[in-house]
């Protein structure tokens, strides 16, 4: 995870996150990464796909791939009414959104409270995760967008 | 790069790729000197601007070889293949050269010593005597040659990323003599007239002519026009939108600027897909070269046919389909031609022939490519399909030959016994397949054993934007190509089209066929996924079978509902779901909601394409009416309260009649219709016409130029229906009953009030149904789709199990397809093949013991007698029913006594 790290600290020009909350946990994506942030959508469910994917959904005339977060993360359905908020961001000029339970604010870090990964976290968790950061109520686990969209790799192990 | 290096590259290879047709055109036209000329210049254009550029080594190349076309057009020398093959290895270095300089941008090293000296030799005019060991080999590894030339080829492909618009801007460099003839179009429209040097000759002329075009077109870079297509693409979808809106308000300040934003973007949409349409000509320009450098290299003789080579279609399209045509013209050459010596033994004009076709056809682009070589040899596809597990020897025994030859498909198959450098090196038919249908095409074959075989390709003119049928299960929408739709079926329990099961698999009767069906529900788990909706189960709506077609392939999806046809932008899907290949793509619809499009190709190998239907058969079959198969009537009524129906192919027209324009001629009601005068009648028994005013409704009949027309009280209705007449009707003028509607119908004869109106139309009167037929098969040859339908209904009362065709060539086809009957009846006047001819014809096939019965609306005692030479059994005046049916009766016996 070493790896990860250098590349939060390479690419990083600000230390800006978008905070959401999954199942009662704190996560934040890199803000360069986010296109857009949007409410519920109508969202057309695909057959035959992975069970995260929660469907497509048109997106100012663009198609946008829903990935349901909880799903990938391997945590238990949201049980909870009231949809989830997505957060869109680009791949290799593909839009993908991010489905999560609700989206916090835009938070700037400090690097010297970044830590990696605990060795025992979920290898599900672990996986994307590039590392944590210690903020003073709670932790953040910061996820790389690209390895969460990475399906080709996932597949292959 | 370089903007003038570049420019440079862009030429120099649309000049090379124009050379190189010329040179094989000038191959088989040694004295044209226009031709010769029209050559030299695009070489030495290439020369000049290489001396331009400093660029020494391709200069030296360039200069050997102006040197020898130089000397070519001097009349010095004469052009001979091996001159022809030593330019053409010039050209090749000079495009390697090219290649080198556009990846490093600087010439690369090399020694070309060798082959300007061979060239300058060949200036000096030693090549036929010294140089012939060299000119023997012209291309030393041939198999290097060939990859080498596909990897230029794709190069070629990048470089030319500028598309031509109209015509080329000249050179700013050149001096205007030396504008080179305008590649792009000209290679299209020289391709389709290779061995006329017409394109040639008009060169000069065009030159100074198009150089005032020149200055009205410009060159755009593709990427432009494909961002264009992309944001047309996304207006399309914008407009849709509105439009959807527009339709929910029944009142909007917007209608009319609606309705002129939709004119203007269906506009602008076909304007920027013709810029991106290119003739497919550009496709087929490397094709001249390749053959002919096949044919020194497997000394065959071969001769390239190209015809539509301005058919235009998708840029995108096109750089797709141009590595599979090349791979089937290739494999024509290699295997499907014969060599000479076999040609010759078998009677075959030396020179074999491919020949390319292209043309639009329904929204669709339609390319064949066909050889008159040897055909596929079935048995060895069978062999090979065997031994590599396809398919077991129980299993070939069900298909047909055609059925067989669509194993080549298959991955893994190559029916080449030897390896060749040219094909046959495993990269086979499947490829070919594979490609065409990434872009929604399909391609057939059909080939007959030592006639030759034809590929036919279908592909949609453009991806971009494509017609789409929109259906919807599970409450879930989806979108299926208007291309693959063949029809709609309704299937429901009422209705005549149910669906059936065999154990689980659900198919459907459709037409005297059973059709494979597949539920969308099942193959897409969509009533697992999304259980919410599983209550439609017990309320089973009414099924839609969208009946499609992949191939020879039929089968039904079948679907909860089916909305209207939109036209889509297809969008690939994202990488995620890009596995899944029961989906080609998505799209958004109108309405703004995102939809997946489903792959019917997809489908089908999804569902086993096991039972591929032989579409040659298929339609055969098709063409061959029987006398149950659905027929359309027309219902009306007269007299009585039973309805009446007539075959509608025997209506000419339904017109209203003003009573008061009746007339008399005699005992006979006539009234003036279109300058004649047509007789009326009333069916037997009906009210007759009291008052003197008034419109009934008529039937109008006509038959060779004269009408007839039978009045009715009123016109009910026009269905199709299976014809089944059950009984002889039991008053004059009905040929029996039959249940159309569920309801006793009786069809009217008309050949009974033919004959009332026009006493030579029939001889006699009815004659009475007998089961004389005993289901007994007669094939009906006639022409005149008024007697077979007339006879046809007439026969089946008789008992007889009628099949009809409409000339003398298709009833050959059905002895061919190994169908039998027990007698045949034939018009002897038929356009094409008469029935002396096919009396003549059969007697040398399998049909020669069935008896004909011929029928001729004039029986002249000569024509009997000509009649019984040809060996017909009876000779029956046309319009003579009870001579006809007695006379089968009594052919019938005599067959049977004779067994």
């Amino acid at each position: 995870m070493t790896n990860g790290q250098q590349d939060m600290t390479g690419t990083d020009l600000s230390n800006d996150f978008v905070t959401f909350w999954i199942a009662e946990q704190l996560f934040g994506i890199h803000v360069l990464k986010v296109q857009d942030i949007l409410a519920q959508s109508k969202t057309t469910r695909v057959p035959l796909a992975p069970p995260e994917i929660a469907g497509s959904l048109n997106l100012r005339g663009r198609i946008v791939t829903s990935v349901d977060v909880r799903c990938r993360l391997g945590l238990p359905p949201d049980t909870s009414e009231g949809g989830g908020t997505s957060i869109v961001v680009e791949l290799d000029h593909d839009l993908y959104s991010l489905l999560v339970d609700s989206v916090g604010e835009v938070l700037t870090l400090a690097a010297d409270s970044f830590e990696p990964n605990p060795p025992t976290l979920s290898p599900a968790i672990r996986q994307y995760a590039t590392g944590i950061y210690r903020l003073e109520k709670e932790l953040l686990v910061v996820l790389d967008v690209d390895r969460l969209l990475d399906y080709g790799r996932s597949a292959a192990a | 790069m370089d903007d003038l290096l570049a420019e440079f590259l862009t030429e120099s290879n649309e000049g090379l790729q124009v050379l190189d047709n010329e040179l094989v055109k000038l191959e088989q036209n040694p004295n044209d000197p226009e031709l010769l000329s029209n050559i030299f210049r695009l070489m030495h254009t290439i020369k000049g601007t290489c001396g331009f550029l400093g660029l020494p080594r391709l200069e030296g190349v360039a200069h050997a070889g102006e040197n020898v076309l130089g000397r070519l057009r001097d009349g010095e020398i004469t052009v001979s293949p091996e001159i022809v093959s030593l330019i053409l290895e010039c050209l090749d270095r000079i495009r390697e050269i090219l290649a080198a300089l556009e990846a490093t941008e600087s010439e690369p090293e090399g020694d070309d010593a060798d082959l300007i000296s061979r060239l300058n030799a060949a200036a000096e005019g030693k090549a036929s005597a010294d140089e012939a060991p060299a000119a023997d080999e012209p291309l030393p590894q041939p198999e290097e040659a060939v990859s080498e030339e596909d990897a230029q080829v794709a190069e070629m492909v990048e470089m030319a990323e500028a598309v031509e618009v109209e015509a080329e801007a000249s050179p700013e460099s050149d001096p205007p003599v030396e504008v080179p003839a305008e590649p792009t179009p000209d290679v299209a429209k020289a391709a389709p007239s290779a061995p006329a040097p017409s394109s040639a000759a008009t060169a000069e002329a065009k030159a100074t002519k198009e150089s005032a075009v020149a200055n009205q077109s410009i060159r755009v870079n593709v990427d432009l026009l494909e961002d264009l297509m992309t944001m047309v693409s996304e207006l399309v979808l914008t407009r849709n939108q509105l439009l959807q809106i527009l339709r929910t308000q029944k009142e909007s300040e917007f209608g009319g600027p609606l309705q002129r934003l939709n004119h203007v973007v269906s506009e602008l949409q076909e304007g920027v897909m013709k810029t991106r349409m290119q003739p497919i000509g550009n496709a087929w320009a490397k094709l001249p070269r390749l053959v002919r450098d096949l044919s020194h290299e497997l000394g065959k003789k071969i001769e390239l046919e190209m015809r539509g080579a301005d058919t235009e279609l998708d840029r995108q399209v096109l750089d797709l389909i141009k590595d599979p045509l090349t791979h089937m013209v290739r494999n024509s050459a290699d295997h499907g031609l014969e060599r000479t010596e076999d040609r010759i033994s078998t009677g075959k004009l030396e020179t074999g022939t491919i020949v390319l076709e292209a043309y639009h056809e329904g929204g669709q682009i339609i390319i064949k490519i066909s050889d008159d070589g040897r055909g596929i040899n079935v048995d060895r596809v069978k062999e090979k399909a065997i031994t590599n597990g396809l398919a077991t020897e129980a299993d070939m025994e069900m298909l047909s030959d055609q059925q067989i030859n669509q194993f080549i498909f298959k991955p893994g198959f190559s029916t080449a016994e030897t390896v060749t450098a040219v094909s046959g090196r495993g990269v086979g038919m499947d490829v070919v397949r594979t490609n065409i249908e990434k872009i929604g095409g399909t391609i057939e074959l059909t080939s007959t054993q030592g006639e030759g075989s034809c590929f036919t390709i279908k592909i949609p003119l453009t991806l971009a934007i494509v017609s789409a049928l929109i259906v919807a299960c599970a409450d879930e929408r989806f979108a299926i190509p208007q291309l693959s739709v063949v029809e709609l079926v309704r299937a429901s329990g009422a209705s005549e089209h149910s669906i059936e099961r065999i154990q689980d698999t659900p198919v459907l009767r459709l037409r005297d066929r059973l059709l494979p069906l597949v539920h969308l529900r099942d193959l897409l788990h969509l009533e697992n996924d999304f259980t919410e909706h599983s209550e439609d189960q017990d309320v089973r709506r009414d099924d839609f079978i969208v009946v499609t077609q992949v191939a020879n392939y039929s089968f039904g999806i079948i679907v909860d509902r089916v909305f209207d046809t939109e036209e889509i932008v297809v969008k690939p899907v994202a990488p995620i779901l890009r596995e899944i290949s029961l989906f080609s793509g998505n799209t958004i619809l109108g309405d703004g909601s995102v939809v997946m499009i489903l792959d019917p190709n997809g489908i089908a190998s999804v569902t086993g394409e096991i039972n591929v239907t032989d579409k040659a058969e298929e339609d055969a079959e098709k063409e061959v009416t029987r006398a149950e198969d659905r027929v359309a009537m027309l219902l009306f009524r007269a007299e009585g309260d039973t309805p009446k129906a007539v075959p509608l192919s025997l209506v000419a027209r339904l017109e209203e009649v003003d009573l008061a324009q009746v007339e008399a001629s005699g005992d006979q009601r006539v009234v003036q219709y279109r300058g004649q005068l047509m007789p009326l009648f009333t069916m037997e028994g009906s009210e007759e016409p009291t008052s003197e005013s008034g419109r009934r409704p008529v039937v109008v009949f006509s038959e060779q130029g004269r009408n007839l027309g039978l009045m009715v009280n009123e016109i009910v209705d026009i269905i199709e229906t299976p014809l089944n007449v059950e009984l002889s009707g039991e008053s004059e003028g009905f040929v029996g009953s039959a249940i159309i509607n569920d309801a006793a119908t009786e069809v009217i004869d008309v050949g009974y009030y033919v004959n009332l109106a026009f006493d030579d139309w029939f001889g006699a009167g009815r004659s009475t149904a007998s089961d004389a037929g005993n289901g007994r098969s007669v094939l009906l040859v006639d022409d005149s789709a008024f007697f077979r339908n007339l006879l046809s209904p007439l026969l089946n009362v008789a008992g007889y199990e009628v099949t009809t065709v409409e000339s003398a060539v298709e009833a050959l086809q059905l002895c061919e397809d190994g169908k039998d009957f027990d007698v045949i009846i034939s018009d002897i006047e038929m356009p094409g093949m008469s029935g002396y001819d096919l009396a003549e014809a059969l007697k040398t096939k399998r049909w020669a013991e069935t008896p004909i019965v011929a029928l001729s609306a004039h029986s002249k005692p000569g024509d009997i007698a000509r009649g019984r030479e040809v060996g017909f059994a009876d000779y029956v005046a046309k319009f003579d029913r009870d001579a006809l049916l007695s006379s089968l009766d009594q052919t019938i016996a005599e067959m049977r006594g004779a067994a």
